[in-house]
């Protein structure tokens, strides 16, 4: 990746203006939602034992935003399972407040990167779903629901089925369904991933917005090192194969954030470390360097004369 | 926030409409005149064969029917003759200086005119069965019907149950399917003979052949397609505290009721094929007795309204049904294009 030349050198990422510090201050303050202990995966395949996760260590505090990094096959997806419950680890301990969890349950909410609405029922009546399972009656369900399909600017929508949405607006349901239930960390793998460019910056700032305005810890995943440092109070920079952790960034990146701050010092600061870590200079890229070397030998098949440069 | 319009997440339709048409282009959406039109030649293209073998004496006709016996002893005014044979005749009576046979080109007696058929059709329904004790066609057709119904339901109450649970619990699949595949390859036809000799000579035989016929294959799709429900779905239910038997009711059978209510439909069709065998089991009845009551009597025009009456019958159900499908599932993408 090219970039202008710089006219100054860029701070170091670990910088932090006095507000930015404080501002972790406090939140080192708060009590940890999420503590995960020399966490660890491996899975039994046919092909015999891989070691998806190892020694993982980290706390997500109250209302905290902490972002999920590293290459693609990294673990992160397997990370988020097992906090969520769907899957079990190997060794370690995850507690949310304290406790160990054991099965997925109602206090860890997650928006997946696909689709994961339910397409035979609504958009009111997904939302529904998490209070009606809980034993709340249908009338204070749909009370539950349509307040929440304001707060994500969905009410038009509420009699329309998922097939009839768009890609962002799928997600903002999804986002609505797991957080109707109040969980206390809201897990989301990629959840915009599949969203075009311009889509995926409103959802941005509408989750920051949401994320602004209510009690909730987020832990999300991405593979988009902009999508992180934008969100992101920390980044969990993981490394693959197996998945461990690289590095856990303080994102000095002043809030409330903006997407004007893109090009602001702390931000490209942030990014170069960012990609030293998970594009390392030297060493290839993880995934390319499985691909076979291929030289291409290019042989000019139009005139000399036409020219596109 | 400017609101994207309600389709905007619809996918694009007709990618490759364009003013003129293209009617061989690769993997194109046919557009609503043009899926009437294929649609109507696709019945249209058959019954124009049948009409020239039929009607045209040049085409086929292997046959000719007298219409002077001559001085052949053994013609009679209306018989149908090979044409070698007929020629062989006719120089014999040449030779001998008798009256020539004279006749017209016809086809078999099995393969009746288009209009005749037609006749058959409507005679069936206006003019008393020559028999007394026989039935009418829709009296045949109508316990046919019957037979289908209760073999279909009763295996469909066992069935589709069995299917889910196999389909969602790896165990309970595990413990009923390896059988079930094995049982399957039985040709139930083959139980014909034991299902009389359990369920007697009327009605329970036929249904139970319709049964058997149906519920192992009906076992095994119904747990392919709940297997193929969406994984994440079931997860997204867990996360949101969904427990216990409520993960079946509220989130596996609806999530493959359309893909269900489809199987079904393929399936009911496989009832149908079995039915004229099961008919034949005990003693003959329904719209397989009809048919081999009038093959005997070579009233081969009625077979034939007969055989067309059950696929008037089957293929309208089946209609009916996608019709009702897309009512009845409004979510379900897949059924547009039915
Ligand atoms: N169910 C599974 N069985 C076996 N291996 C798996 C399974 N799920 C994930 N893995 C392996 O674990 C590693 C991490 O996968 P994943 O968590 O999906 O990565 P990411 O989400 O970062 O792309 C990969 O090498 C993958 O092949
Ligand atoms: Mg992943």
């Amino acid at each position: 990746m090219t970039r202008p030349p710089e006219d100054f050198p860029l701070p170091d990422y670990l910088d932090q203006s006095p507000a930015v510090r404080a501002r972790f201050a406090r939140i080192r303050q708060r009590e940890p939602i999420l503590e995960v202990r020399g966490l660890g995966k491996r899975f039994h395949t046919r092909q015999g034992e891989v070691e998806a996760l190892r020694d993982l260590n980290f706390a997500v505090h109250r209302r905290e935003f902490v972002c999920v990094i590293g290459p693609s096959g990294c673990g992160k997806s397997t990370l988020i399972r097992i906090l969520a419950g769907l899957e079990p680890h190997s060794s370690g301990e995850v507690l949310l407040d304290g406790a160990p969890v054991q099965g997925p349950g109602r206090d860890r909410g997650m928006v997946f990167q696909g689709y994961s609405l339910f397409p035979w029922l609504t958009v009111k009546e997904n939302v529904m779903f998490g209070p009606e399972m809980s034993g709340a009656g249908r009338d204070e369900a749909e009370r539950d629901a349509l307040m929440w399909l304001d707060q994500v600017g969905l009410t038009r929508f509420a009699d329309a089925y998922p097939h009839q949405l768009s890609g962002g607006m799928r997600q903002r349901v999804a986002i609505a369904r797991a957080l109707v239930n109040q969980p206390r960390i809201l897990l989301m793998d990629e959840p915009f991933g599949a969203l075009d460019a311009q889509t995926r910056a409103r959802m941005q700032g509408h989750l920051l917005d949401i994320w602004r305005n209510i009690d909730v810890t987020v832990l999300f995943i991405t593979h988009d090192l902009d999508e992180a440092i934008y969100l992101a109070d920390r980044i969990l920079v993981l490394k693959a194969h197996p998945g461990e952790v690289q590095e856990l960034i303080e994102v000095p990146v002043p809030r409330p954030r903006s997407p004007g701050q893109f090009a602001s010092v702390e931000f490209r600061a942030t990014k170069a470390r960012l990609e030293a870590l998970i594009h390392p200079p030297q060493e290839q890229h993880d995934e390319a360097r499985l691909e076979p070397e291929i030289q291409p030998r290019l042989i000019r098949l139009t005139n000399v004369n036409d020219d596109v440069e | 926030m400017p609101m994207p319009s309600i389709d905007a997440g619809l996918p694009l339709k007709p990618a490759l409409q364009q003013q003129t048409r293209h009617w061989f282009a690769v993997r194109t959406v046919l557009d609503a005149q043009q899926r009437l039109l294929l649609g109507v030649g696709s019945f249209a293209l058959p019954i124009l064969v049948w009409c020239l073998v039929s009607y045209l004496p040049f085409v086929w006709h292997p046959k000719m029917e007298i219409r002077d016996a001559g001085g052949v002893d053994y013609f009679q005014v209306g018989m149908l003759v090979d044409h070698a044979q007929f020629l062989e005749e006719r120089d014999n009576m040449v030779a001998q200086h008798l009256a020539l046979p004279r006749g017209v080109p016809a086809n078999p007696i099995y393969l009746p005119a288009p209009h005749e058929v037609a006749l058959a059709f409507v005679r069936a329904f206006t003019t008393p069965p020559e028999q007394k004790d026989q039935p009418w066609l829709h009296e045949a057709l109508w316990h046919s019907i019957q037979v289908i119904f209760w073999g279909f339901l009763a295996s469909s109450l066992i069935g589709i149950p069995l299917g889910i649970l196999s389909g969602t619990y790896a165990a309970v699949g595990r413990l009923n399917e390896p059988f079930i595949e094995f049982f399957r390859y039985l040709p139930a036809p083959a139980f014909g003979a034991l299902a009389v000799a359990v369920l007697g000579i009327y009605d329970g035989p036929k249904i139970a052949i319709i049964f058997i016929g149906t519920f192992f294959q009906q076992v095994l799709i119904v747990a392919n397609t709940t297997r193929k429900l969406d994984a994440t779905l079931i997860e997204a239910a867990l996360t949101l505290g969904t427990r216990g038997v409520r993960l079946l009711t509220r989130v596996v059978v609806p999530g493959i009721l359309p893909d269900l209510y489809r199987d079904q439909r393929i399936l009911l069709g496989w009832a149908w094929t079995y039915l004229i065998v099961a008919e034949l089991i005990g003693t003959s009845t329904g719209i397989t007795f009809f048919i081999t009551q009038q093959a005997r009597y070579q009233h081969f025009d009625r077979v034939y309204a007969a055989i067309f009456m059950i696929g008037v019958v089957g293929f309208g159900t089946d209609l009916l049904l996608a019709r009702l499908g897309r009512r009845l599932f409004p979510w379900d993408r897949s059924t547009d294009q039915d």
